[in-house]
């Protein structure tokens, strides 16, 4: 296996740098440059992996993306990477990569039975035989079908490494640096266009690395390399290589993934290992080049057996032979080209053409060269397991029907050339209807759909001549209608070889008596049989041919083998190609790492986290935070070993008998401004606004069109026509659109305007029967007596040389005020009211209490207002005008809004007064009932009454009205908790109000 | 990804907006005495047509304007872009 398969000289590689590297724990060398299958062909490595299904040996059979089964996993990093492709990765000192889909390994694989059973696995198999009995399907056969099935293992670890997004626009994004893409990005970038090229290689030049032709007066890779250095050296032209463009989404958005550092042995700490680039483009040329199709035959998935573009590649980018002993098994003339490089570094190919005859300046040199070339000749089978040591060979009759003279002849790799299938996948998601070109047996986009042009042979056109000519054409056409500049570039003279016409055979038919494996589809090891079968089961459809049989599905999405699984359903219906269509072509056109997709926002990054002015204060007073929407709010300080409920229920008691002070800055602060205010809140709200005097506050309910309340809370009149309205943390940013969906759309007449002001002001809480001790502290020129600022009063005041927003409004059910002051000094207010405070015993409070506070008293909140009450079930019906109309109102005269036992908010208390109830318990009459237990309501919030100290929630149970006094039962299935309970009134701590207006 | 020209802003990505619904229902006028049926229809019922949509969108992120967006429900295809009080 050591064998050396490098030649001397050749390719694109450094050979100064040896690098060595391991595979399958066996350490071998490459070079810089190369990728990791190149450099095992170079050991003499076939064997990468095994089959999908049937566990059958395989090894490489592309050179790139076009590869369907040399998929390894790799480790770098310490970190592991599954599937990743040999055929792109590149070689790096230390490299680790090993076999999927084997067990114990890719030498001796126990699930290579698959191989000898296949009689048993015809296509739709898992469909058919595990629908018996239905239990086993979760437990048993899905198991086990997982672990045999399947490519490599993702890590469970958290991926550390980082990955970025970045957004572009351009003029020009060109997918692919081959001459097509190279002339238009040259033509466009002279015109002054914005280009963006991409190359999904390491190398730029697509094609142009691998053919013999000339450009002008140079090799067509110098041309290449000529035209590459120009526009690097130009500021309106990104060049990015390792970029793969597999995404053409809506209005020109195109997704390319860039593979920063997956070729680095370690990626550093501030680059990312890929970057997700979302490209806007004003035009998208494609320029993606053409995939070679295979030919079909027996077991032509046997390691050896590859594309002859690949070996072509092998040999020219790497200086790899694949072979030494090759077969070239061709229906055109590229295989000739491959058959030329082999001759020209000493190794003596045999070319089997299905052509009858074929005359073109290739064949003619591959003569002169002395080739052996046999016409009406073909592979009819290939032979060995893990390698291919010989092939049976047959001549083929005119009408392709039968075979004969088989005899088998000794080699070591068959190259296989079925004529080019162009790269269609990104002008079909843009939406481009693609057409059946006959000339060339392949689909060709047609009519653009969105801006999008594809050249070159993507398009089908396979001559170089004409593809550079219709591409300069193209790139400066279309730069100029962009820029309206225009530079002429001189279209250069091409020399290159005419080929003949290529044969439309594509499947070698099976000599008597023999069942040959003959593979379509190798990632997904679907055969010839497999198709002919779903076809006899019924299938007509090539969706479901697809869906089926699996035919062209998975990370390979059928670039090598769509179309000659088409052509097949094509023959068994009798039908021609274009009739039977092709499937959809999906995004992404390659896998995309999950990490690209998320990019940075994984874990706390996953939303934006806003924080306070006080927050800095919080974390120095032991709070503990929790969060709340995207704000971190302190849930309660902790003081010694207290955990959270006997924190919290210190904090609470503290408000009801001394002082308390809570962090209110996250409050939805919305300035209103405008001459019409009072008729526009008046509308928005279901209470009376349009007396409201200024310095006045009131307490308002804002409904949906549909009756469903929509948010809480206050609005004070600062002056004439100045308001400031506060809404819940959680449903600022909904109620700030929804008044300006009613100022801009519904009533544009009304004179109002508003504006999110929430950052602009930072809010403190005071709150507790000593609140009033510590304002006056705070503010000792104000007046804060109960007749100088009453119960919803509002006032400005002098907080120390800092301007301040008093309101006297109350969420605790205590005497409280709210301190506004500019975000700026908030940290001072908060700082000085804890200082002020500190005689009055204030203690700062966090969500938990300030819930406890609210519950107790019966304040409906965010678990009471949760988008299917109306204000009845919260007892806010007071607040509802019956004289005026408001947003929503209509609504409310719904039958089941009326109802006499519609559900109300009530208070539940333990029978026991020990027991908590959790929230979201079920409420029953009957504990023991048959399921489903009748359900009455559920319980909205849960506290521990400081007031009365016992539990205490709210529910929302049917006919809530009349049920004060009943015994029922809170059921919590979750816990396995039954708990007797009793009704009482929501209202639980100060009934009547009384406390907020003393 | 829409690209979604604002009649203010100009040219601006979709995550800049916020989506609103159709834009051809009228609210009831206020005081307005209507039957359940239409209170219903302007309440709940929209059309969900295949093809041309005029919709409301709201510049959430930018100039947080309301504006009307005739867009291709199918296609995606956006025609034409108006302000709040403009009309097809």
């Amino acid at each position: 296996m050591s064998e050396n398969f490098r030649l001397e000289k050749g390719g694109l590689i450094n050979r100064n740098r040896k690098i060595s590297f391991t595979f399958n724990g066996k350490k071998y060398f490459g070079y810089e440059g190369d990728t990791l299958a190149s450099a095992l062909l170079a050991n003499g490595v076939h064997l990468v992996g095994r089959s999908f299904k049937y566990h059958r040996p395989r090894g490489f059979f592309g050179a790139g993306v076009d590869e369907p089964y040399a998929i390894v996993q790799m480790n770098r990093n310490n970190e592991v990477d599954p599937n990743v492709r040999a055929t792109e990765q590149e070689l790096f000192e230390g490299l680790e990569a090993k076999s999927v889909n084997c067990w114990p390994n890719v030498n001796f694989d126990i699930g290579a039975i698959n191989n000898f059973l296949n009689k048993f696995f015809p296509a739709g198999f898992y469909y058919k035989t595990f629908m018996w009995p239905k239990s086993f399907w979760y437990k048993i056969y899905e198991p086990i079908i997982r672990k045999a099935a399947g490519f490599g293992a993702a890590s469970i670890k958290h991926d550390k490494e980082r990955y970025e997004h970045k957004y572009e626009y351009c003029d020009l994004l060109i997918v692919g640096t081959g001459p097509s893409g190279l002339a238009s990005a040259y033509a466009a970038a002279k015109n002054g266009a914005k280009i963006i090229l991409a190359e999904d290689k390491s190398r730029y030049g697509g094609s142009l690395l691998t053919s013999e032709v000339t450009i002008g007066n140079q090799s067509g890779q110098d041309w290449a390399e000529q035209i590459i250095s120009e526009l690097k050296s130009m500021p309106n032209v990104i060049l990015k290589n390792r970029s793969q463009v597999f995404g053409y989404y809506d209005h020109n958005m195109l997704v390319m993934s860039e593979r920063v550092s997956d070729h680095l042995p370690k990626t550093d700490k501030y680059t990312p290992k890929q970057r997700l680039w979302y490209i806007r483009a004003k035009e998208a040329v494609i320029s993606c080049g053409s995939i070679e199709r295979p030919l079909v035959f027996g077991n032509n998935d046997t390691p050896g057996v590859m594309l002859s573009s690949a070996a072509k590649e092998y040999l020219k980018v790497y200086g790899v032979l694949v072979g030494k002993k090759p077969i070239i098994f061709t229906n055109n003339d590229s295989g000739y080209e491959t058959a030329i490089e082999f001759k020209k570094n000493g190794v003596d190919p045999i070319v089997l053409d299905t052509r009858k005859d074929a005359n073109s300046e290739i064949i003619k040199e591959a003569k002169e060269l002395n080739i052996n070339i046999k016409f009406s000749y073909v592979v009819v089978a290939a032979k060995g397991y893990k390698k291919v040591n010989s092939a049976d060979i047959a001549k083929i009759s005119d009408d392709k029907k039968v075979i004969s003279n088989i005899e088998n002849i000794k080699c070591d790799c068959i190259c296989v050339s079925g004529f080019w299938t162009p790269t269609i996948h990104l002008a079909s998601q843009s939406g481009n209807k693609t057409k059946f070109n006959k000339e060339i047996d392949a689909f060709v986009p047609s009519h653009s759909k969105q801006k999008e042009v594809t050249l070159g042979s993507a398009n089908g056109v396979f001559t170089l001549e004409e593809t550079l000519k219709t591409s300069f054409e193209k790139g400066s056409e279309l730069s100029k209608q962009i820029t309206n500049k225009e530079n002429k570039v001189p279209i250069p003279t091409v020399v290159e070889k005419k080929s003949s016409k290529h044969d439309k055979f594509w499947c070698v038919p099976l000599p008597e008596g023999k069942n040959y494996k003959r593979f379509l589809d190798f990632q997904n090891d679907v055969a010839v049989a497999d198709i002919q079968l779903a076809l006899r089961e019924g299938y007509r459809s090539i969706e479901h041919v697809k869906r089926y049989t699996t035919l062209g599905m998975a990370t390979d999405q059928g670039k090598t083998s769509n179309l000659n699984g088409l052509q097949l359903v094509s023959e068994v219906e009798n039908k021609v190609v274009p009739q039977v269509g092709h499937t959809t072509f999906r995004p992404p056109y390659t896998p995309v790492s999950i990490g690209a997709i998320v990019g940075r926002e994984v874990g706390k990054h996953s939303k934006p986290t806003r924080k306070s002015p006080m927050h800095h204060w919080h974390e120095k007073n032991n709070a503990v935070f929790v969060d709340a929407g995207v704000w971190l709010r302190p849930r309660y300080y902790k003081r010694g070993n207290e955990n959270l409920f006997e924190a919290s229920k210190r904090e609470a008691k503290n408000v009801r008998q001394n002082v308390g002070v809570c962090d209110v800055t996250t409050l939805g602060k919305i300035d209103i401004k405008g001459p019409d205010v009072a008729e526009f809140l008046n509308r928005v709200y279901t209470n009376a606004w349009l007396k409201l005097p200024v310095g006045k506050a009131r307490y308002g309910v804002m409904l949906r069109e549909d009756g469903i309340v929509m948010d809480d809370g206050t609005t004070t009149r600062i002056s004439e026509n100045h308001y400031h309205m506060t809404t819940t943390t959680a449903q600022a940013a909904n109620v700030l659109s929804h008044l300006e969906y009613y100022l801009q759309l519904v009533w544009p007449e009304l004179n109002v305007n508003v504006v999110s002001s929430t950052e602009q002001w930072a809010g403190a809480a005071i709150a507790g029967p000593k609140s009033r001790d510590v304002l006056q502290k705070l503010f000792p020129d104000l007046n804060v007596s109960n007749e100088g600022l009453p119960f919803m009063g509002y006032k400005e005041g002098n907080l120390f040389g800092v301007y301040a927003k008093i309101f006297r409004i109350s969420f605790s059910g205590e005497l409280a005020y709210e301190v506004n002051v500019e975000s700026g000094h908030g940290n001072f207010m908060w700082e000085k009211i804890m200082e002020i405070g500190k005689e009055f015993n204030i203690q700062p409070y966090g969500t938990e209490a300030l819930s406890t506070l609210r519950i107790e008293m019966g304040h409906v909140a965010g678990s009471e207002l949760d988008g299917r009450t109306i204000p009845y079930d919260n007892s806010l019906e007071g607040l509802v005008s019956k004289k005026k109309d408001f947003i929503g109102k209509r609504s409310l005269s719904k039958k089941a809004y009326v109802a006499a036992d519609r559900q109300k908010v009530v208070g539940i208390v333990p029978l026991d007064k020990k027991t908590s109830i959790p929230e979201g318990s079920y409420i029953v009459k009957d504990p023991k009932a048959k399921l489903p237990n009748p359900k009455l309501g559920h319980v909205s919030a849960s506290c521990w009454s400081v007031e009365y100290d016992n539990p205490f929630s709210l529910a929302i149970i049917k006919d809530g009205k009349n049920m004060i006094g009943q015994k029922l039962y809170a059921l919590s299935p979750l816990r396995n908790k039954s708990i007797p309970v009793e009704i009482v009134s929501s209202h639980y701590v100060d009934p009547k109000g009384e406390r907020v207006r003393s | 990804m829409l690209y979604i020209k604002c009649p203010h802003c100009g040219l601006r990505p979709q995550t800049e907006f916020s989506y609103g619904g159709d834009a051809t229902v009228k609210r009831p006028e206020l005081n307005k005495e209507v039957s359940d049926q239409e209170w219903d229809n302007f309440v709940y019922l929209r059309k969900s047509p295949r093809g041309k949509h005029l919709e409301l969108w709201q510049h959430i992120s930018g100039c947080r304007q309301w504006i009307k967006v005739e867009r291709d429900t199918l296609t995606h295809e956006i025609f034409t872009t108006l302000k709040a009080n403009e009309n097809l």
